[in-house]
């Protein structure tokens, strides 16, 4: 059975996930980095839907951007969408198991990249290469091991805070 | 149990919250795109999110570390290299104090106005990259370096080759740059083989800038090297920019289409040098004298 998690366990989550979108790499490899924050704000969306609101999802977009160095709120709007969706489709998310629900996950990030795109293109950007869309390919991948890491201090009994 | 969702059984329903969200998203991209009314919004988050974006940073730290210790196995080879190197450059700068002498003394004789040093003058700031974005949309690049270190708004960052970019956004530990390959981008050059002045562009694209409005029948040549006018106070004189790609002349169109690559390693440093004009530059540096001897 599964603890609750605190409000401190999610907001180290989602901070560490902010750190691993900020790890800089070269621009190659930035093609398949998927987004972190995106995968973090789905978990707890998913999995513990009143601990994990729009508003959450709206400053750590809003973080995103500044530190992206993008259009103030590009990120914000796309994470508020990727809630609402996955509070729609929560319920039957629930239902499948890990593996079953990476697809599904596919799709949201898919959502959220088309979201950022047209943000970006109504800021006067050009339409990416196809090879954008890797990165909703990797997020899919790294689903599983990411939700499986993010429940496993929730599975003690003890403290989760002590991660 | 005591996690209740309250918020939801008496909170707006999602998609009430998620126009609410929307709208709100919407606004702050109109404002960020056109009006600019808040800057101090970015400001406050830049500050928030520095500490995360230099822990990021770390295992790049280590990783130079690393680097360091194998490097120092072979420091008196590269003391060695580093030496005939400095012995050439010596030499050129030799060259080029009795250059800058001669043509001092040239300028005299002829009684031409002098020219203007102040913007010559620069001093320079090591930085190094901090994050580069994960989407193709942004050619940008965030420093370590910001208003802190005495860094401004509008200085030119530039590596061992040439031109990066430009200043855009401060934060007190960090700075953003705009590459010159940004699309909002462009650097007054010069060709240096015949002096012919233009502004080359951006294009949103990783290693291909543009010079546009250069009439078809225009000298220049591909592998032409292009470089910094100073014309705009913003950039020195005399750095290299780019060099010319390819250039396709049609006769049915009013401009030749010349596209040119980045000399300087745009998204390949980690490194790079902040660079501040010493003193404040007239409005145009350039034209100063022309208007002088025009009134005679």
């Amino acid at each position: 059975m599964y603890v609750p998690p605190s409000g401190g366990y999610i907001a180290i989550s989602l901070a560490i996930a902010l750190m691993f979108n900020f790890l800089p790499f070269h621009q190659d490899i930035l093609i398949f980095r998927p987004d972190f924050v995106a995968l973090t704000i789905i978990y707890w969306s998913i999995n513990y839907p009143h601990k994990m609101g729009m508003s959450i999802a709206f400053i750590m977009g809003l973080m995103m951007d500044v530190g992206n160095t993008g259009i103030l709120g590009q990120h914000a709007l796309a994470y508020c969408i990727v809630v609402y969706l996955t509070l729609v489709l929560g319920r039957r998310l629930r239902i499948f198991n890990v593996m079953q629900q990476a697809p599904q996950i596919g799709f949201i990030l898919f959502v959220m990249q088309i979201v950022t795109v047209l943000v970006a293109v109504s800021g006067g950007s050009d339409l990416p290469t196809w090879y954008y869309f890797f990165a909703t390919i990797t997020g899919t991948l790294l689903w599983a091991p990411i939700s499986l890491l993010l429940s496993t201090p929730l599975k003690q009994k003890s403290d989760p805070n002590a991660l | 149990m005591k996690t209740a969702p309250q918020f939801f059984r008496h909170g707006p329903g999602p998609l009430a919250r998620l126009f609410v969200f929307v709208l709100l998203s919407c606004l702050l991209i109109a404002e960020d795109l056109r009006f600019k009314y808040f800057p101090e919004l970015r400001q406050t988050i830049g500050v928030v999110i520095f500490p995360l974006q230099k822990v990021a940073y770390i295992p790049i730290h280590i990783y130079d570390q690393i680097e360091e210790l194998i490097a120092s196995f072979y420091l008196v080879e590269e003391n060695i290299k580093l030496k005939q190197q400095y012995m050439e450059d010596r030499e050129q700068l030799l060259k080029l104090h009795a250059l800058a002498a001669e043509n001092e003394q040239l300028r005299q004789l002829l009684g031409a106005v002098r020219k203007i040093e102040a913007a010559t003058e620069t001093k320079a700031v090591l930085a190094e990259i901090l994050y580069t974005p994960r989407d193709p949309f942004n050619h940008k690049i965030t420093l370590n370096k910001g208003s802190y270190h005495g860094i401004t708004l509008g200085q030119a960052v530039i590596d061992d080759k040439g031109i990066v970019g430009q200043i855009t956004q401060l934060y007190p530990w960090s700075s953003e740059v705009t590459l010159l390959t940004d699309k909002n981008h462009s650097v007054p050059v010069q060709v240096l083989r015949n002096n012919l002045r233009s502004v080359v562009s951006g294009m949103g694209k990783n290693d291909e800038l543009e010079l546009r409005y250069l009439s078809v029948n225009i000298d220049i040549q591909q592998g032409d090297l292009l470089v910094t006018s100073g014309i705009g106070g913003v950039y020195p004189p005399g750095i290299p920019v780019a060099t010319v790609l390819r250039i396709e002349r049609d006769p049915a169109d009013d401009f030749a289409q010349i596209i040119s690559t980045p000399i300087a390693g745009v998204d390949r440093n980690r490194q790079v040098l902040i660079l501040s004009l010493a003193q404040s530059v007239p409005d145009n540096p350039i034209e100063i004298p022309k208007i002088e001897s025009q009134k005679n």
